[in-house]
């Protein structure tokens, strides 16, 4: 496809120079005039180094990374808000130029005051704001409130306001970061009914965020930030997962004996490695775990377990050998074994770990607890707010 | 600044955008500007009780204590018809120039968090607070002039003057303010340092006191000030033919005119230059 280039990154490198004491002062510059130089007292992080990129017309792109990689400093470079140190950015076509929902809102105005204000910060004039006034209101679902101060707003009333005012914004080019994480799932479901409509209408966005599940959604590429560097670019999927590898302990794929905070025991049976996987993404089929051990004792029916966490490692199921009444029967030194849990596919799509565990029959000894051994992801053709969906039977007595 | 050469046909349409995107900027900085004063007046006077009232309060009962302390008991101003609206419209037009300066010092790092997360025209900031100070100073103005009518205060040709002088006023104190809010990014001493400057100004301007009462070495420099000039001009156009001006002052070289003007330009193209210059680097600096 001969696709139309919207964005265009060159290069491009960010510094921030940091004061070490306060040097936003007359006395400290004349100190340090006076003492040989101010760069003493300047410090130079690297945010951006070297990124270089494109975005194409009518894409969704999506920018990952975690906390500080400076995926946010990329995203203001975009919007212009910051200068590039080095390198250089070209547009195509109108870009919004706000990357937050709600911007220029002041509390002690009342909503309707904070629309007039918040549409001339997104570029609209008092008669384009007064023709889509009752749009904008209804959007929100505020009607009552209108001329209510915005302090008096609940935060959720507030965003509901700022999102519908930043669904008018006129341009060819969104850069979008964390709306996601505020809201309700209907107002999620509104952000995503949006998003749909500008996938359909082929708008350019660019999207930060940290929910894999919007990533894998909706973005077409994705690019991953990882310590002020461009270390992935494209496809989104592939993105979002090596993404998601990024928290796993780097220990990973070593079976050494050494203790971390993520992995301990006596490792006289150990793990060597831990997978999971979905069968079918339909909700009708199986998640299996399967892990090598190898035993370098003798010994009957260790007790070896797994709980499954969601993305915010909250433990959603668990269970081991001897709960199932499952035993292994003798092992002996220098034996490999497989094992392999199979559970119902009843989860919300995400990303997932396991903890997988190995202890002796009785469970007083530890011989290898692994925390966050595997990482894998979900997949579900329909998806639901719920964390899990068992099968659910209905019946009804004919009463009618 | 990009790496790979543009080709004849794409640099034209670059152009093209740049030459649109200037018009759309330009709309976009009138819009914002109306609704940014418009906000700061509905701000201003939000939850008090008299609400614009107070507007136009204020001047009348400065103007109420101007007269009892300085023409009634200090009698400063027995040499000049009319002192008491002679004086007032030194105040109102001197206040003008402290809102618009001492007002925006922090102008700029006060509206930080907005400058962080949308790229808008700075120059806008300073440009809504100077335009929410002059419709207050026309307001104060709308006072001034029942003060003057009711003083039997002549209007002639000579009040047309007080257009171009409320002009250069309006150029000099936005020159100050782009200055200062810019230097405050990145010394916050600005703050300080400037109220006692303006402190020390309003003694040194002959606002108060007729500048006759300056000694004779001093006065000849002081009416060099933009700040003297338009103030006395101003008074000179509206109250008084009677009052000295920087003509009366220097022995009618009339060369001399042209300093405070060129002073006020000087410091309008250096205070725009250095705030056009950093201002991209606003939303990281602040």
């Amino acid at each position: 496809m001969a696709e139309k280039t919207a964005i265009a990154v060159h290069h491009v490198s960010k510094d921030f120079i940091l004061p070490n004491e306060s040097t936003n002062s007359v006395k400290s510059r004349l100190i340090s005039v006076f003492s040989g130089g101010r760069d003493k007292s300047v410090d130079i992080q690297h945010a951006l180094h070297d990124i270089s990129f494109e975005i194409k017309e009518g894409e969704f792109f999506g920018i990952v990374g975690r906390n500080g990689s400076g995926k946010s400093t990329m995203l203001k470079i975009l919007a212009q808000i910051y200068q590039p140190t080095k390198g250089s950015i070209h547009t195509e076509g109108k870009l919004v130029p706000f990357i937050e929902l709600g911007v220029g809102f002041n509390p002690e105005l009342s909503g309707r005051e904070n629309v007039y204000l918040n549409g001339a910060m997104l570029g609209f004039s008092e008669k384009e704001v007064d023709a889509m006034y009752d749009a904008i209101v209804a959007f929100a679902e505020l009607e009552p409130f209108m001329d209510q101060k915005l302090k008096n707003y609940s935060s959720g009333m507030q965003v509901r306001l700022a999102f519908s005012m930043a669904t008018r914004a006129q341009a060819d080019i969104l850069l979008v970061d964390e709306v996601l994480a505020v809201g309700d799932a209907d107002f999620q479901r509104k952000c995503f009914d949006y998003f749909r409509t500008l996938k359909k209408n082929r708008k350019t966005v660019v999207f930060v965020s940290h929910d894999m599940n919007a990533i894998r959604d909706y973005c077409d590429r994705a690019a991953l930030i990882e310590k002020s560097e461009l270390v992935m670019i494209g496809n989104a999927q592939k993105v979002a997962s090596a993404y998601s590898k990024l928290f796993i302990p780097k220990d990973e794929a070593s079976t050494s004996d050494e203790d971390t905070e993520s992995r301990y025991g006596s490792r006289d049976i150990s793990i060597e490695s831990v997978h999971a996987r979905q069968t079918s993404s339909d909700g009708a089929g199986k998640i299996l775990i399967n892990a090598k051990l190898v035993a370098h004792i003798d010994c009957e029916n260790p007790r070896i377990g797994f709980s499954l966490k969601d993305s915010f490692l909250r433990p959603l199921v668990g269970t081991n050998t001897k709960l199932e009444h499952f035993k292994l029967g003798k092992l002996r030194v220098g034996q490999h074994f497989n094992i392999q849990f199979e559970l119902e596919d009843i989860y919300k799509q995400g990303d997932y770990t396991i903890d997988f565990s190995v202890e002796d029959e009785a469970g007083t000894m530890v011989y290898d607890w692994w925390e966050e051994a595997t990482s894998f992801w979900i997949k579900k053709d329909s998806n639901t707010a719920f964390v899990v969906s068992p099968p659910v039977t209905i019946s009804s007595d004919d009463a009618a | 600044m990009a790496t790979k050469p543009i080709a004849p046909k794409v640099f034209y349409r670059y152009n093209m955008r740049h030459v649109r995107q200037f018009t759309q900027r330009y709309q976009y900085s009138i819009i914002l500007l109306k609704q940014l004063v418009k906000t700061d007046f509905k701000l201003r006077y939000q939850g008090s009780f008299l609400g614009y009232v107070w507007s136009l309060l204020r001047p009348l009962l400065l103007f109420v204590t101007l007269y009892f302390v300085f023409a009634r008991f200090l009698k400063v101003g027995d040499t000049i018809p009319h002192y008491p609206q002679y004086l007032l419209l030194g105040i109102l037009l001197w206040n003008y120039f402290v809102e618009v300066t001492s007002g925006s010092v922090g102008a700029i790092v006060g509206r930080g968090d907005l400058m962080r997360k949308i790229n808008f025209p700075k120059y806008v900031i300073i440009l809504a607070g100077s335009f929410s100070a002059f419709i207050n100073l026309m307001l104060n103005f709308v006072v001034l002039s029942l003060f003057m009518v009711a003083g039997h205060i002549d209007i002639s040709w000579r009040a047309l003057l007080i257009v171009p002088l409320i002009a250069e006023l309006f150029v000099i104190s936005i020159a100050l303010a782009f200055f200062l809010s810019t230097l405050f990014v990145r010394f916050r001493d600005v703050s300080y340092i400037w109220e006692v400057v303006m402190q020390v100004a309003f003694y040194a301007t002959p606002i108060l006191y007729p500048i006759a009462k300056v000694p004779e070495i001093a006065r000849h420099l002081v009416v060099l000030s933009p700040l003297t000039q338009i103030i006395q001009d101003a008074r000179y156009a509206l109250i008084t033919p009677q009052t000295e001006t920087i003509y009366t002052v220097n022995n009618h070289q009339s060369w001399q005119w042209a300093i405070p003007i060129a002073i006020t330009l000087m410091l309008a193209v250096i205070a725009g230059t250095y705030f056009r210059s950093r201002s991209k680097y606003f939303a990281e600096e602040v």
